[in-house]
């Protein structure tokens, strides 16, 4: 069947062996338009059992976009969800476009794309029908896998018309409509992960489950301080052990601006190679990496703090005569601390390299970037280099830096026919992270007589390199910048040597924390309290443009208000009550606010309950899943706030190497989360990270407010 | 050294240094790779499998002190009532989110439900806080282990449950 072709739409209908007909869709994205941007791929199977397999392209880690994308598809083909098979596809950008797990960007990149696919489909196989039975098609209709023709009492599963559908003109994408909402069957409807099952049996899904034949095992000897470089090393003790079979030094090998050097010591076990890195031998060159402490960055925080910042960020009005002028002024400097994804399935990869083709397994969120980053470790064309994405034990962004996939390259290059898989231990999986950056704000606030905010000034000093912040280092113009008359943000950029990198909810959930804690500042000071200032501020309904050059969207201060609305009507908030917060953020397209009640308890702070509401559009997609993002998201939030997600460094080294040492919440402490969602008529957007920022804010807020002592500093450590 | 093992209910014979953690036995010699390697120090319970029915870290277990305990994993949970029910209500109430904590869940509410049949919240909290959930689904653990004590329907689960679920 020859593919009918505009510049939005190609669609391959092609029959297979054994009936099965196999659809191949490419579409424009309606968020870039057929001129910008990649195509995106849909892989649809109907197979002759009338079960239809969908091919899930994107990475899962948890987030449930396995499960997602297939119901778009699944809903427009108008199968029936208990007939659709999901297989994970092969990285393969040509045919599926980005295959990307980050910035919660499936759902808005692909709602309308994904749709149009599966009714594309169904259109073909309604066209089919309608030939066979000599009907006009618009007298069929379908539902759960089947075609019927109302008139004549005609029912046929759409694996009957395979071979006349491949046969069919495809459709023109302005002849496509999709369902009325009210009628879907899947979207909508709680559904559960496709990987449930194999989950619950133990089955191998994730990247260190994967087991090939002949394969061995390695494991890093890194060292001390982040980044310093291999001078020397013995491998004579660790080769001397049984079932040791090779010591490979590693040099500057991972993303550019973090190259690793190490041992890796391969083994027949992992056990056996991770317990022969003890005797290992090796010294590195430090190069000055030590002078990077907790206590330097702070005391250069301070210094940058007295003077102007290094690079401005938006000045709007002039803050500096707005804030002399003003009858009252608010100064505060808030702090976070450098911190870690601590995935629980520890970074790793397996490789195969020979005669010049590398083929991986990965749980990574971003593919592409693997492979391009392997392309230029060994020297090899794309073309070479095959990626088999596997299940991951948890994103949170650390996934989206590739470097251990270069370095199970760097290995297996060494290793020619012979299948390796490198796992770093927890230690490692600490030390070579790319952590969230710490920062230093200074805030000041001009209110006028009445108490009304009329100039907002923050300084952040962060890290990054030659003057510009790092990945989730950057200052974003959120509230209340946009807001006031006079404004004025910048950064001052340090040095360090430790990566950073994108931690869910990047910078928001540092801004979040900040902004939302010196607004609460404020409110206190002008006699209300946070929510009632957001309302003030947020004014009449209206849509903010971001400030140029920007990429992010517009801010709708009408959605914003709604849900600041929403959680207070949920909480029944009732003015300032101590040991309860609220905090407003909106961020990945999702406008979020939160109310959190903490009391004392054990010596400790404990959060009770947390409210919630959000508007992420006028649909959740799957319901069951999102519930569990929000949730995740406030209990991520406490480990920020109370339990002390939090990676000191000393002398250029990561002071963290286990969970003892960073606490992530465990089930004894997490609070009831009420959740409440507002439908809006927008096209739906993510749900992985926007829950987060709001709820740290509520929850550094909340704990202010019971101790009477304003936190500043994350996370909060008792006196 | 050669050991003799009972995994999942089969007689097994391993060769290995009796110092090598039953995690990488498993994993390795025996590929059963359902428990998970999370930290190496028992601080996650990732690695959580049975010995003679009580929960223990098996990174942490040397193989040299398994001796004749029986051995189970999540692939062989499903072998008991209470197993099989656990599982059933994991799937039931959609558990996982990422998923690799979730057979260290399993196998640490194994052994305590083998232990104390209907446990309240504070129980299984006591149980439980040794298992470590990135993702954060612990509201959802909560319900399916009361939902597996009730023997396996949400209504009666929610009749046991006592206090703070979300």
């Amino acid at each position: 069947m020859p593919a009918e072709t505009d510049r939005r739409f190609v669609l391959k209908a092609l029959l297979a062996a054994g009936g099965a007909l196999a659809f191949d869709i490419e579409l424009a994205t309606a968020a870039t338009g057929p001129a910008a941007g990649p195509a995106l791929g849909a892989f649809v199977r109907l197979n002759p059992d009338n079960s239809v397999t969908i091919i899930a392209k994107n990475p899962e880690i948890g987030q449930g976009v396995k499960t997602m994308l297939p119901m778009l598809i699944a809903e427009e083909l108008d199968v029936a969800w208990s007939a659709v098979r999901i297989e994970q596809a092969l990285v393969d950008p040509a045919r599926y476009g980005p295959q990307v797990a980050g910035g919660s960007t499936a759902t808005p990149t692909n709602w309308l794309p994904m749709r149009q696919a599966g009714a594309a489909a169904r259109a073909m196989i309604v066209a089919a029908a309608a030939e066979q039975w000599g009907v006009p098609a618009a007298q069929l209709t379908t539902a759960a896998g089947e075609v019927s023709h109302a008139a004549s009492g005609r029912r046929a599963p759409y694996a009957a018309f395979a071979a006349a559908a491949s046969r069919q003109a495809v459709p023109a994408m302005a002849t496509l409509t999709l369902k009325d909402p009210a009628r879907y069957s899947i979207i909508g409807q709680p559904q559960r992960g496709v990987d449930t099952p194999a989950i619950v049996r133990g089955e191998p899904l994730f990247g260190i489950d994967t087991r090939l034949p002949g394969m061995v095992h390695a494991a890093l000897l890194t060292p001390p301080v982040r980044g310093a470089v291999l001078r020397s090393f013995d491998a004579a003790p660790a080769l001397a052990l049984p079932g040791v079979l090779k010591v490979i030094p590693l040099r500057r090998i991972g993303e550019a601006d973090a190259p690793i050097d190490a041992l890796a010591v391969v083994a027949e076990s992992w056990w056996t190679a991770s317990e022969a890195r003890k005797v290992l031998l090796a010294t590195w060159d430090n190069e000055g990496r030590e002078r990077h402490s907790d206590a330097a960055f702070a005391a250069a925080a301070q210094a940058a703090h007295a003077g102007k910042p290094q690079v401005p960020v938006l000045a709007r009005g002039d803050a500096a005569t707005a804030l002399a002028g003003s009858a009252r002024q608010l100064t505060a400097t808030y702090t976070y601390p450098f911190a870690a994804h601590a995935t629980l399935e520890p970074q790793n990869c397996t490789a195969r390299f020979a005669e010049g083709k590398i083929e991986l397994w990965a749980p990574t969120q971003l593919p592409g970037g693997g492979a391009a980053l392997i392309a230029k470790t060994l020297g090899l064309a794309p073309g070479d280099i095959t990626i088999h994405l596997t299940r991951a034990g948890g994103g949170f962004g650390r996934r989206l830096q590739n470097d251990y996939m270069a370095l199970t390259a760097a290995i297996a290059r060494e290793l020619p026919g012979r299948p390796v898989k490198l796992l770093f231990d927890r230690q490692e999986d600490f030390k070579l992270d790319f952590f969230r950056a710490a920062g230093f704000h200074k805030f000041e606030a001009g209110l006028d007589a009445a108490g009304k905010l009329v100039a907002f000034r923050n300084h952040l000093v962060t890290f990054g390199a030659n003057g510009k912040p790092g990945r989730g280092a950057d200052l974003e113009a959120t509230v209340p910048a946009e807001l006031v008359d006079h404004a004025d943000l910048g950064v001052t950029v340090l040095e360090t040597n430790v990566p950073l990198g994108w931690l869910r909810a990047p910078g928001s959930n540092a801004l979040a924390f900040a902004t939302q804690g010196f607004l609460d500042e404020v409110a206190a000071a002008a006699g209300k309290t946070l929510p009632d200032l957001m309302l003030d501020l947020l004014g009449a309904p209206r849509s903010i443009a971001p400030p140029a050059g920007s990429r992010s969207p517009a801010f709708d201060t009408g959605r914003a208000a709604t849900v600041i609305r929403e959680v207070m009507r949920q909480a029944e908030w009732r003015g300032a009550t101590p040991g309860r917060g609220f905090g407003f953020y909106f961020s990945h397209r999702g406008y979020f606010a939160a109310v959190a009640d903490c009391r004392r308890e054990d010596g400790g702070i404990r959060p009770v309950k947390v409210w919630v509401a959000g508007d992420i559009g006028s649909t959740i997609i799957n319901p069951l899943n999102a519930e569990q993002q929000i949730r995740g998201s406030v209990i991520e939030g406490m480990g920020h706030v109370l339990s002390g997600l939090k990676v000191p460094i000393d002398q250029g080294q990561v002071q963290v190497a286990n969970f003892d040492g960073y606490a992530l919440p465990r089930i004894d402490v997490v609070p009831e989360i009420a959740i409440s969602m507002v439908r809006s008529d927008n096209p739906p957007t993510g749900l992985g990270e926007p829950a987060m920022p709001p709820a740290i804010a509520a929850l550094a807020n909340a704990i202010s407010s019971l101790t009477g002592q304003r936190l500043r500093t994350l996370p909060y450590e008792p006196a | 050294m050669k050991f003799a093992l009972t995994v999942n209910g089969k007689a097994r014979t391993v060769e290995a240094p009796g110092d090598k953690p039953l995690l990488w036995v498993l994993r390795e010699e025996l590929a059963l790779s359902g428990p998970k390697f999370g930290c190496g120090q028992g601080l996650c319970g990732a690695c959580t499998v049975l010995l003679d029915g009580e929960a223990v870290r098996s990174c942490s277990t040397p193989l040299s002190a398994v001796g004749k305990a029986k051995v189970t994993t999540i692939e062989g949970v499903g072998a008991t009532a209470v197993g099989q029910r656990l599982r059933a209500a994991w799937v039931d109430l959609d558990v996982p989110q990422c998923g690799y904590c979730q057979a260290g869940q399993i196998m640490s509410a194994a052994s305590l439900l083998a232990a104390n049949p209907r446990p309240d919240d504070a129980a299984i909290d006591a149980a439980m806080s040794g298992n470590l959930c990135r993702c954060g689904t612990y509201h959802r653990i909560r319900a399916a282990i009361h939902q597996a004590a009730a023997g396996g329907t949400r209504r009666a689960a929610r009749d046991g449950e006592t206090g703070h679920a979300g």
